[in-house]
């Protein structure tokens, strides 16, 4: 059983539909016991990295995504792969999860890149693929980045690969067929 | 590198894809779900739906069409028409729609664009807007709403900003003077509009073929260019269009 974490940080259809559509077994859940009785963990997340953090500690689940990203298949998307460093520049300045040391930032505004970055952006590291992006912050490139991408004039981590922790920046389950196919990969990791 | 974004327009009505011109004479084209399979295998970047008659009829989006696009295909996809509320929004987003297109509602009430980045995030609400040459407003460009039959007097330049600044994630452009006419996008009030908002700007109304593309981003600084009949008459198909792109060195997701 894969549990999708539900921690009130954007909409979890689609990655509820990804794994269906990969006859993968999904639990959409708030409950800690859940997170620590499931095989793999998905932990999604759009929208605001203080809140998302805020939210976290309210379900009293900041205990229970530390234990399943260090013990068990574990995969961050987005926010949820933000949230993983050890601070954000959003809202003023956020503390984060603390599970990979680096930071996240915005980016910066440069004449001809539109913020957030919308759409579809080619990843080093997983042989220049496109993947879907939508975001305005990024995490920066760690010694844990497995997959690089670039936007206006910066370099950031697309994904992160920490043992069976795997964590992206881009929506592997909005991002097609390759998408899907990575998605497949962490359900075999 | 991001690459520039195609995205195929597909206008629901009755349960049907339909093609008009100007929103007149009509045509049905097919099923909205077997079109967005094909259009998503065929490498559409995005889909956008449009319930054409919902608002009309004065009744809400079709959620069932929503909900099974959403569970067919893997791409991102928006959805307009017969949106007059957050809830409404909510029941689309649940649904598995990745955005909410609102054009004349956010005219007559523009504190739901508001509304609907506070709830959902700004990158889930995408400001549709209608705007046809006139000498009425300073940018010589006003907005019309209701599938064109309404003059508003309002400027489509300063409606940008206004929409882009209460939370607007995007701007559709659709021109109503190049809608339907396969002649090409009509580049000065998307560059105009490209060029007064920091979100993207989607360019609408006037592909018919794969150069009208690549000129729009090249000289109207778009980030997504709509199509709809240049691939609904299967006069191009998406490759076609992608490749004119690749070839003129547009950044284009070229595998999918």
């Amino acid at each position: 059983m894969t549990a999708i974490i539900d921690y009130k940080a954007g909409n979890l259809t689609s990655v509820k539909l990804a794994f269906a559509a990969l006859g993968a077994e999904t639990l959409v859940t708030s409950d800690p016991r859940a997170i620590a009785a499931a095989d793999r963990v998905v932990f999604p997340g759009v929208g605001a990295a203080r809140s998302a953090m805020e939210n976290l500690k309210a379900f009293g689940l900041v205990d229970a995504v530390k234990e399943a990203a260090a013990t068990k298949p574990f995969l961050g998307i987005c926010l949820g792969m933000q949230i993983l460093f050890d601070h954000s520049e959003e809202d003023g300045g956020v503390e984060c999860l603390g599970i990979i040391p680096g930071r996240v930032r915005r980016f910066p505004s440069v004449p001809g890149f539109k913020v957030p970055e919308i759409g579809w952006n080619g990843v080093e590291g997983l042989d220049g693929k496109e993947f879907y992006f939508v975001h305005s912050y990024y995490a920066e490139v760690v010694p844990e980045t497995t997959g690089v991408a670039e936007y206006a004039g910066v370099r950031f981590t697309a994904m992160v690969r920490k043992g069976r922790l795997w964590a992206c920046q881009f929506h592997p389950e909005k991002s097609g067929r390759i998408g899907l196919e990575l998605l497949k990969e962490w359900l075999s990791c | 590198m991001l690459t520039k974004r195609v995205i195929p327009c597909l206008d629901v009505r009755n349960g049907l894809v339909t093609k008009g011109v100007k929103f007149k004479n009509n045509v049905d084209l097919g099923d909205p779900v077997e079109m967005a399979v094909r259009y998503s295998d065929g490498g559409a970047d995005e889909l956008v739906f449009y319930d054409i008659t919902a608002s009309a009829e004065r009744r809400p989006i079709d959620i069932k069409m929503v909900e099974a696009v959403a569970k067919a295909i893997r791409i991102p996809f928006a959805v307009g028409g017969g949106i007059s509320s957050v809830a409404d929004m909510e029941r689309v987003i649940l649904a598995g729609a990745e955005k909410i297109s609102v054009n004349s509602l956010a005219v007559r009430n523009p504190q739901i664009i508001a509304e609907g980045a506070r709830a959902f995030g700004a990158q889930c609400i995408v400001l549709g807007m209608d705007p046809v040459k006139s000498g009425a407003t300073a940018s010589g460009y006003e907005i019309t709403t209701r599938g064109f039959r309404e003059h508003t007097g309002i400027d489509a330049v300063e409606w940008a900003k206004r929409a882009a600044g209460l939370g607007a994630g995007e701007i559709v452009v659709n021109s109503v003077d190049a809608d339907g006419t396969r002649e090409g996008f009509e580049l000065e009030i998307t560059r105009l509009i490209a060029e007064a908002v920091d979100v993207p700007v989607v360019a609408s109304g006037g592909a018919g073929r794969p150069e009208h593309l690549v000129t729009v981003f090249e000289k109207a600084k778009a980030d997504a260019a709509i199509v709809a009949g240049m691939i609904h008459f299967g006069d191009y198909t998406i490759s076609d269009i992608k490749a004119a792109m690749h070839a003129a060195g547009v950044p284009t997701r070229m595998s999918w």
